[in-house]
Formats: structure tokens, sequence, C-alpha cells
């Protein structure tokens, strides 16, 4: 494959150009004084600082951050329950409860709001934090429960066996034995249901209460209406925050680097 | 760890009963909803009615849109293809060791960021007197915006669905037994016969569920052809959110959107099917 090597590489770095141009600019104007997003650069902080008074994109951001934590937390947590339940059944049973996770996952998301704020607008249910967490928690589940049961079917059931024939009650066997072990795919879930809350607009957009948004709903009605360059000044903290983020959480995933 | 059938079903229990309460039953809600008049919770007393889909079937305009929903779904997943097969072919045959690891999360990073982040990014390169368009001043080439075309809604969904496709198909690629490889070599075979006869046949099914991971949320796109299209970007999904958003026609909505469910289901099955008579056959 060596002749290959060459054509590989400049592949590679045409797709990464295309992948972190965008970002890269976005990054730039949001040092630079620009009100319209142009070149010339002129180094400035203006856009930080004027970040700091925009209250409405703030709170979407802290909004955000509150809704991913809260709904991530839950989806792991019943995705993990279900994932210990998927061992010692008949192959046909979990071949249908893994087909169950199919749709949510592949269905547009929009046909799954709409659907839900219908339902929630029959049953006079108010849009509240409460809904809008109830739908990201539904689009979370399916995943936890497939990355936590695809690790957890690998390992023997020798450990828990053994534990159990110890006298060691479930709790035990879970919190000692099986946690430790499948702890890698824990996190990992936890961390795509954090990514999938964090940027997902749709679902917010039509389940948010009237005067509640999160970071995506703010950056879609400020295209829609014009420039607010302190969006750049946010993305870029956001941005650094999910490598900071994704960083250590991959060295703990184990690949190696 | 489940000592009784009972325990064991309690503890499928919160995550598929949160699923078929918030999945599967408004879905189904939605369904009874486009049959009728008006919403039960309106004004006007609600009647069964066809008169939702009639609409669908005959105004072109509607259909119109569909075919626009798929065109984009369809270029965007050609797109992703182009680019993403041999990203995933060069990280997982050609790079090795911890630069593979490295570029891999390059890879992903992005995708942990918010999508309406990366698409605020386009419209700042794209738009009228945007990055690209003063570079190209440079250059003495004067252009109007990018923005508002369809090549800027293709291009801003690719970046958007790129990771589903690379991740896919690396684990695909990653998962073929080395030993083939080998033997192919030890026995003379160009690269690229190798890869025609050995590589692309086994890398298929991460192609297939890539396919499947692209074209179908591309299908109920609204935001980028939106944001990006302009009043190009009218599709299926744009007239959705309008009606559901802007004219509170819900039950014509509850009916296009399921006019789309079925759409995509269709494909679904048709992948499926194709995946089936493929297995066997091998």
């Amino acid at each position: 494959m060596k002749s290959l090597k060459i054509p590989a590489y400049v592949f590679l770095a045409l797709a990464l150009f295309f992948i972190y141009a965008p970002i890269a600019v976005m990054m730039l104007m949001g040092f630079n004084q620009s009100r319209i997003n142009q070149f010339p650069f002129e180094f400035d902080l203006v856009w930080f600082e004027a970040l700091l008074h925009n209250e409405r994109l703030l709170q979407g951001t802290g909004n955000s951050l509150l809704i991913a934590a809260t709904s991530s937390v839950i989806a792991t947590a019943v995705g993990t329950l279900a994932a210990l339940a998927m061992r010692g059944i008949r192959r046909r049973t979990r071949a249908f409860l893994n087909l169950l996770l199919i749709p949510p996952i592949t269905i547009p998301w929009l046909i799954l709001a709409v659907a839900l704020l219908l339902m929630f607008f029959w049953l006079r249910v108010d849009r509240s934090l409460l809904t809008l967490m109830l739908g990201h928690v539904t689009l979370q589940i399916p995943y936890t429960v497939l990355i936590v049961s695809t690790q957890y079917v690998t390992i023997s059931s020798n450990y828990e066996d053994a534990a159990a024939s110890l006298g060691a009650s479930p709790f035990r066997i879970f919190g000692w034995v099986i946690l430790p072990l499948i702890i890698p795919s824990v996190v990992a879930a936890f961390a795509f249901s954090f990514a999938i809350s964090f940027d997902n607009f749709v679902v917010s957009y039509f389940l948010a209460p009237s005067g509640f948004s999160t970071l995506p709903v703010e950056i879609y009605t400020a295209i829609r209406t014009g420039f607010t360059p302190e969006i750049n000044a946010v993305s870029t903290i956001v941005f650094f925050a999910s490598i900071l983020l994704v960083l250590p959480a991959a060295r703990y995933l184990r690949f190696n680097f | 760890m489940f000592t009784t059938p009972l325990r064991r079903w309690l503890a499928f229990a919160p995550a598929y009963m949160w699923l078929i309460l918030f999945a599967f039953v408004p879905l189904v809600i939605m369904l009874g909803f486009s049959f009728l008049s008006d919403v039960p919770f309106g004004r006007r007393e609600p009647y069964l009615t066809f008169d939702n889909y009639a609409s669908f079937f005959e105004r072109a305009l509607y259909q119109r849109l569909l075919g626009n929903s798929l065109g984009i779904a369809a270029w965007t997943t050609i797109g992703c293809l182009i680019i993403g097969y041999p990203l995933a072919l060069v990280l997982a045959r050609v790079i090795k060791g911890r630069w593979q690891a490295a570029l891999f999360l390059l890879m992903i990073v992005p995708f942990w960021s918010s999508s309406l982040i990366r698409i605020y990014a386009w419209v700042s390169v794209l738009q009228r007197g945007g990055v690209i368009a003063q570079a190209l001043g440079l250059f003495g080439i004067e252009i109007e915006s990018l923005l508002y075309t369809y090549s800027s809604i293709i291009v801003g969904l690719v970046h958007a669905f790129l990771p589903y496709m690379v991740l896919t198909v690396y684990v695909a690629i990653d998962r073929i037994d080395r030993a083939y490889f080998e033997a192919a070599a030890s026995l003379g075979a160009h690269p690229w016969r190798t890869f025609v006869k050995i590589l692309f046949p086994l890398s298929l099914p991460g192609v297939l569920s890539g396919i499947i991971l692209v074209f179908i949320p591309a299908v109920g796109a609204f935001v980028e052809p939106r944001l990006l299209g302009g009043p190009q970007g009218q599709t299926l999904g744009t007239v959705i959110e309008d009606l559901f958003v802007e004219s509170f026609n819900w039950t014509l909505g509850a009916a296009l959107s399921f006019v789309m469910l079925v759409v995509v289901l269709l494909l679904l099955v048709g992948v499926v099917i194709l995946t089936r008579l493929r297995s066997r056959q091998t």
C-alpha cells in the first residue's frame, strides 16, 4: 500500500480542512471586531464582553447544560438497567427488544417532536421543563441501552455467578462486580447522551415552554433575525469545553494515545 | 443478576415503558389526528376525514416538496459517501498507532458541539461578502452570495452527517480479519484488486448502516434547508414546521408527517430486505 500513502494523506488533509475550516473561521470571528463576520482581522474581545451582557444567550447555554446533564443521568440509569437484563433471555426476545430501539433512532426527530407536541396538547399537559426533558430522554434511551448492552454481553457471566454463589446480594453484585467491568460503556453512554441533548434543536424547539430556550434555539432565532457575533464567542467557548471533556473521556475509554 | 423473570421484566420496564409512552404512543395519536378535520382541543368540532391526505395527493406542491426532501437527502448521502468512505478507509488501513486514535477523535469532536453552531459558521463563511467571497475577491473573482443555494444546503448537511458515515464504515473495515489482506498480498494481488475483491464487499454492511443513519434523518431535515437554503430550501420538513409553528394546521401537519414517516419506513424495509438477500447469497 506504500504507493497510496501520499494520496491518502492529501485526502485526509482535505477532509480535515472541510470539517474544521468553518469552525476555525467562526473562532477567528469570535476574536475579530467585525460586526458582520468579515475580514480584515483585528483582534478584539468585544464579543466576549458583549456575551457577558447577553442574558438570553447565557441563559440558553445554562438551560442546555442543565437539561443535558439531567436527561443524560436518567437515560444512562434507565438504559443500563435494561442492558443488564439483556443477558440470559432468549435470542428472539433480545432481537425483538433491540428492534424496538431502532425507530426512535432512525425516525426523523421532527416527526417524533411534533407527535409528542400533539400528545401533550391533547392531554392538556402544558409545555414545561418536564415535557422537554421527557423528549430528550426518549431520544437518548435507545443509544444508552445499545452502548451498555453491547459491552455487557461480551463479559463472561462467571464473575457474577461466583459472587452470587458466595451469597452476594444483587445490589452488591452490581456495585462490586458488574459496574467496575462495564463502567467504560456506562461513561460512553453518558457522554453520548450528553452530546445528543446538548446538540438537540428540534425537540427543544417544539417542546420548550414559551420564554424558555436552549442554546441551539437561541442560535436558530438569531440566524433568522440577523447577526449576533456573540454567538461566535459562545461557540468558541463551547467548542473548547467539549474538547476538554471529550479528551479525558476518550483517554479513559482506552483510545490509546 | 436477575433471579426471577419478574425482576428481569422490572429491569426492562423503565426504558421500554418510556419508549412506548413517549415515542410509540405519540406516533399512534398523531396517526389518529391525521384523519381528523380539526384538533379535538380546538374550537370547532372535529370529524373523520381523508381531506388531509387528499390534499397531499391532489396538490402538486406537497409532492414536489417530498421530492425535494428526498433529493436533498440523496445528495447528502452521496456527499457523505464520497468524503466519508475514503476517510474511513485511510483511518482504518493507512494510519497506524497513536495517530489513528488522535485523528479519529478529531473527526468526532465537532459532533460534540452543537450542529446549530456549525450552521452558523457556514452562514458566515458562505454569505455575501463572507470569507469565501472575500478570498476569491483577492484573486479578482467577484461572486454573489453562495448562501441560499441548493449546494449550500447539501454542504451544510454533509458537514453535519459526515461523522455517522465515517464511524460506521470505519467500524466495518476495522472488523475485517487482517489475514485476508495478508493472504491476498502473499498471493501477489495488487492492492486495488484486494480492495475490489475483499475490502469493499466486506465493508458493505457498514456502508448500508451509514446510508440509513444519514439518509433518513436528512429526509426530515428542516433547519439546514431553512437557514442555508432560504427560499430555495422549501422541503416537506420546513412545511411541517410552518404548519405546527405558524399556521397551526396541526391535522394537515400530522398527515404530512405521516407521509414522510411511511416513505422513510418503506426505504428502511427496502434496505433491510436488500441486506437479507445479499447475506443469503454469500
